[in-house]
């Protein structure tokens, strides 16, 4: 504490050198003054500790240079007049792999000619082996012929056709929901109806290893984000409680914030399946919307191949929206949305890709709706496909250095290395040597391509192995041979 | 139908004098730049008489009036709620939808849902056959007569070339492809989606444009909303046009970049914003920007104006800025051969960085491309979503723009694509001159086969929609939220398939209507009766 000499007093606002006595002049009072402050900091200085006195200087000198120093630099400011703009390419894009295009010439069917070697593929989604069915060729050919190719518009202006109509409404039956919306394009499906309902604000729970087309979804969205570990319902679980707990801090925000649940019935990016009973317990128990994307599961699980909802046995009431493309199983374009119509419709005004985008081309649906024709004459394909799946699984077991990865019924499953070769790059090149070792024998494969930049949990590289239903046995136990060695 | 201008909050800038008969000539720096323009370049967004905007948004109060009056006798039971409930066991979940999300939908959209989503059952030629609804419930649910409305005249599809066709001869290399192919791909360009039928689309569309290369991609929308974030990152700026596309909007958004938005084809506003970001870079830490992108389209798709093209090359250049332009309805649409706004106006194509377009409109297609630079599709061709995670294009598509594009370039050995493209343009200042001797207001450049035509009051919208069609007219009609709120407009879209008695039919109508509607609000000099002559000598054209 500071002593301060208090021997003057404080008479009418001002100080005077002695009680009583007033200073006819007033220069001299305000010398008076100023003397006294001065002996007063004085005084301070004196009985101030040592590091109040340092900062207090620091201080001073502090001011003194923000006072005497400029705010920028001149030659920092000439650097922008004449700015030196990025390229509008990121570097190293000239060696990059996927540059490399594999070039195939005939139709992608079974049989395949890459790069002028004629293969088995084992590189296209094309599951149930529609794309090469006649069928399916006679009835888009017949549309193509009434329609001509395109629509020339969005569905809101003229670009609705008798045709989507009937594909909506046979997606509905077949996946027996109430209704059913359909995309021009597979990847824009999921991405389209995310952000149809989730919103800034809301909250989004969502497994790691979900596909991009969600994660862009995703972005659109602006929602929060809360990441579980891939399938680990412990971990998810532990997610919904810690929710739970803020909703209790916060009752009022809870009440408006819509939660949603993202998953995969098969994963793009592992081949897994989803434990979808217990997700649907957790959903009734901490109130989140399950969506499912089966881009990978429909038309291929299930006794009728409506999924994974057949498959496990779900309700599918219990879902809120199930989304899939129609570019894999049903070997067409686009993709559908099927759910509740208290869900669905509203995606008929907000989905983006539907209403700002020229709807699917007439001969494309004409196409789905003549493969859905097939996969419900004859559900025994499912049964075929997952036969054969089983017995490419068990071949590819057991080769040293690569490990199967995904479900023994998948019929797109992952070969990885067991061992890492150090880098990415390296484990690239080494699975990429592979490709092209089995592409020179006939066999078509391909490394599953990830955009290492944007994806947010990279998965490892691999080689994706599809199967397809209408392989013969005699090429199948020759192809398991070469991929074996 | 919902949100085109996400990102414009309302009119544009009044003061800029863009409107009320002012006929835009070019201009840079507030002089004129009349030598950039190789021709006339003249856009006219005439304003209403004042009643109009106050007898909208009276019509829109009303409106909003009763459906909260029917609202509450729905909330009461005294009205049947014909909206899609929620499921029993999930009541109590935190409500999908907002209530004032579905206010608009439940009560002023479902009053005129009968003009959205017509089905049609055929070619969407100059002609076609819609499917006949009716409803027994206001619009709630649609019942189909099982007849059809036939020979509907087309104002609505985006046919700019005609070629929206079912020819047998026409379709013949199609129809092989796709009995060779099949219908899908099933896989991606980068997997083992790259079909020989592609390489082909591309060199095609590099050789039409006269670039270095070019990319094609399975959807239109998809190619906007999948590149633009392939191409800009973090610290990047995008200078977007107010009225951009949605899919623009989306990929911008997509990208992370900082987005700045200035009034529709207004130059001194992208100066304005150009000349603050290389000025004080970006925001708190004053570093340069990473690259700025200036997002524009060719032809607008709502207003049918042009973008202003050699004033923001220039602009571009001097403040060393990219350009992407979206020629989506413009390519195919303008242009002496239809090579777009970029031959339209001369420019250098190498001047533009991204130059995109779709195959949806003029090629009667799918699909999109981006093109320019070798190095940047070769960057795409690695880095583009698209090309990594969603199919490519169904090779019969391909195959039907392959045939296109030759056509229009004359690889074909006929005339016929040339001939489409003059047609196109006659028929466009026929349409467009006509309508404005009538007295109708209608927005946009003079040689943009989008025609808007502006109804103001959302009463009008659905009168004139469903009058249209009982005349068997088909138009499109669009209102807010694609609009602004007192600007709700049909638009035309005109074809070079559609022939002169069909326009004069359609002119006809409309101008018995416009006097029905009393929506000839234009207060430019006009001819009340004019005579519907084509005259070939009357139109000039540089070809």
């Amino acid at each position: 504490m500071l002593k301060i000499p208090w021997n003057y007093s404080k008479k009418e606002g001002s100080f005077f050198p002695c009680p009583g006595q007033q200073s006819p002049n007033k220069i001299v009072h305000w010398l008076f003054v100023g003397h006294y402050w001065v002996q007063l900091c004085f005084y301070c200085v004196f009985q101030a500790p040592a590091y109040h006195l340092i900062l207090e200087g620091i201080l001073i000198l502090w001011i003194i240079r923000l006072l005497f120093s400029k705010t920028y630099k001149l030659q920092e400011r000439s650097d922008l007049t004449e700015k030196v703009t990025e390229s509008l390419l990121r570097n190293g894009s000239q060696n990059h792999l996927s540059l490399q295009y594999q070039r195939s010439t005939l139709p992608p069917t079974h049989k395949i000619v890459v790069n002028g070697n004629e293969c088995i593929n084992f590189a296209s989604f094309n599951f149930l082996g529609l794309l090469d069915n006649e069928k399916v060729k006679n009835v888009a050919l017949a549309s193509l012929k009434k329609y001509g190719v395109g629509t020339c518009g969005p569905r809101g202006f003229y670009g609705t056709f008798d045709v989507h109509l009937e594909l909506e409404d046979r997606i509905a039956k077949f996946m027996r929901t109430e209704e059913a919306i359909i995309y021009s394009y597979g990847f824009a499906t999921i991405a389209s109806a995310i952000p149809a309902y989730s919103k800034r604000g809301d909250l989004v729970f969502v497994d790691e290893a979900a596909c991009f087309a969600i994660q862009k979804g995703l972005q659109a969205s602006r929602s929060n984000i809360k990441y579980f570990k891939h399938n680990d319902m412990d971990d998810l679980e532990r997610l919904l409680k810690e929710q739970e707990f803020e909703d209790q801090k916060n009752p009022r925000k809870a009440r408006v914030t819509r939660r949603f649940l993202f998953v995969e019935g098969l994963y793009m990016n592992t081949g897994s399946i989803c434990p979808l009973p217990e997700l649907v317990k957790l959903k009734y128990k901490y109130k989140v919307r399950i969506f499912l994307e089966e881009s990978l599961s429909f038309g291929v699980l299930g006794e009728h191949g409506r999924g994974v909802t057949e498959h496990f046995g779900v309700n599918i009431d219990d879902i809120d929206l199930i989304s899939a493309n129609m570019e894999n199983a049903l070997a067409s374009i686009g993709g559908f949305c099927c759910g509740r119509s208290f869900v669905i419709d509203h995606q008929r005004l907000s989905g983006q890709g539907y209403c700002f985008s020229a709807s699917l081309p007439p001969m494309l649906a004409s196409a789905a709706i003549e493969a859905l024709n097939i996969m419900e004459d004859d559900p025994d394909i499912f049964r075929k496909l997952s036969q054969k799946c089983q017995q490419i699984h068990l071949a590819l077991h057991g080769i040293s250095g690569l490990k199967v990865v995904g479900e023994s019924f998948s019929p797109a499953f992952h070969l990885q290395l067991t061992r890492s070769r150090g880098s990415r790059e390296n484990d690239v090149k080494l699975l990429q040597e592979i490709v092209d070792y089995c592409q020179n024998r006939g066999i078509a494969l391909t490394q599953a391509r990830y955009l290492d930049k944007e994806e947010k949990f990279l998965p490892s590289p691999r080689i994706i192995v599809n199967i397809f239903c209408i392989w013969y046995s005699a090429s199948l136990s020759a192809s398991q041979n070469f991929i074996v060695k | 139908m919902a949100s085109r201008r996400a990102h414009s909050s309302g009119d544009r800038d009044k003061s800029s004098g863009l409107r009320n008969g002012y006929s835009r000539g070019p201009r840079l720096n507030g002089k004129p730049a009349s030598d950039l323009y190789k021709k006339h370049f003249y856009e006219s967004f005439e304003q209403p008489p004042l009643y109009v905007p106050v007898l909208t948004y009276m019509g829109y109060g009303i409106v909003t009036l009763f459906g909260y009056l029917r609202d509450f006798l729905r909330a009461w039971g005294f009205e049947k709620c014909h909206a899609a409930q929620e499921r029993k066991e999930q009541k109590d979940f935190v409500p999908l939808y907002q209530d004032f999300e579905n206010f608009y939908k439940r009560n002023l959209y479902m009053r005129v849902r009968d003009n959205w989503n017509r089905p049609i059952c055929s070619v969407p030629g100059p002609t076609f056959d819609l499917v006949e609804r009716v409803t027994d419930d206001y619009n709630w649910t649609f019942r189909y007569t099982g007849r059809i409305i036939k020979d509907v005249i087309n104002m609505g599809s985006y046919n700019y070339l005609g070629f929206a066709e079912n020819h047998s001869e026409f379709l013949k290399p199609v129809a092989e492809v796709m009995m060779e192919y099949g219908s899908g791909v099933c896989s991606t360009r980068q997997e083992m989606g790259n079909l020989d039928k592609h390489i082909e689309v591309e060199k095609l569309v590099t050789q039409f444009l006269g670039v270095e290369a070019a990319m094609t991609f399975g959807m239109g929308f998809a190619t906007n909303c999948m590149n633009i974030p392939a191409l800009m990152g973090k610290g990047c700026l995008i200078l977007s046009d107010e009225l951009n596309h949605t899919s623009l909007i989306l990929g911008a958004r997509l990208s992370g970049s900082t987005i700045r938005v200035f009034k529709h084809n207004n130059m001194q506003s992208l100066e304005k914003l150009l000349r603050d970001a290389v000025v004080n870079g970006q925001p708190r830490t004053h570093r340069p920007w990473k690259k700025i992108l200036i997002l524009v389209e060719g032809i607008y798709s709502m207003e049918g104006s042009i973008v202003c093209l050699p004033e923001i090359v220039l602009l571009k250049k001097k403040y060393k800025a990219y350009l992407y332009l979206d020629e989506a309805h413009s390519i195919g649409a303008v242009g002496p051969t239809g090579r777009g706004v970029v031959e339209y106006f001369g420019v250098d194509p190498a001047d533009i960085d991204v130059m995109m377009g779709t195959f949806t409109k003029s090629f009667g297609a799918i699909g999109g491309y981006i093109a320019g630079k070798k190095e940047l599709v070769d960057y795409l061709r690695g880095y583009s979503h698209s090309a990594a995670y969603a199919t490519s294009m169904p090779p019969a598509i391909a195959e039907h723009i392959v045939r296109t594009l030759k056509c229009i370039m004359g690889l074909d050995g006929t005339t016929i694509g040339a001939e489409r493209i003059r047609k196109l343009k006659e028929n466009t200042r026929y349409f467009r001159q006509h309508l404005q001797q009538m007295g109708f207001i209608i927005y946009g450049n003079e040689d943009s086969p989008v025609v808007p035509l502006l109804l103001y009051m959302p009463g009008k919208v659905g009168a004139f929609a469903r009058r249209m069609l009982k005349k068997n007219i088909g138009v499109v009609v669009v209102g807010f939220p694609a609009t602004p709120i007192v600007e709700s407009r049909a638009r035309f879209c005109l074809s070079a398939a559609h022939t002169q008695e069909m326009l004069d039919r359609v002119l006809t109508v409309l101008n018995e209507m416009g006097n029905f509607l009393r929506v000839k609000y234009s207060r430019k000099p006009r001819n009340s009766c004019p005579e519907l002559k084509y005259d070939e000598n009357y139109f000039e054209f540089d070809i």
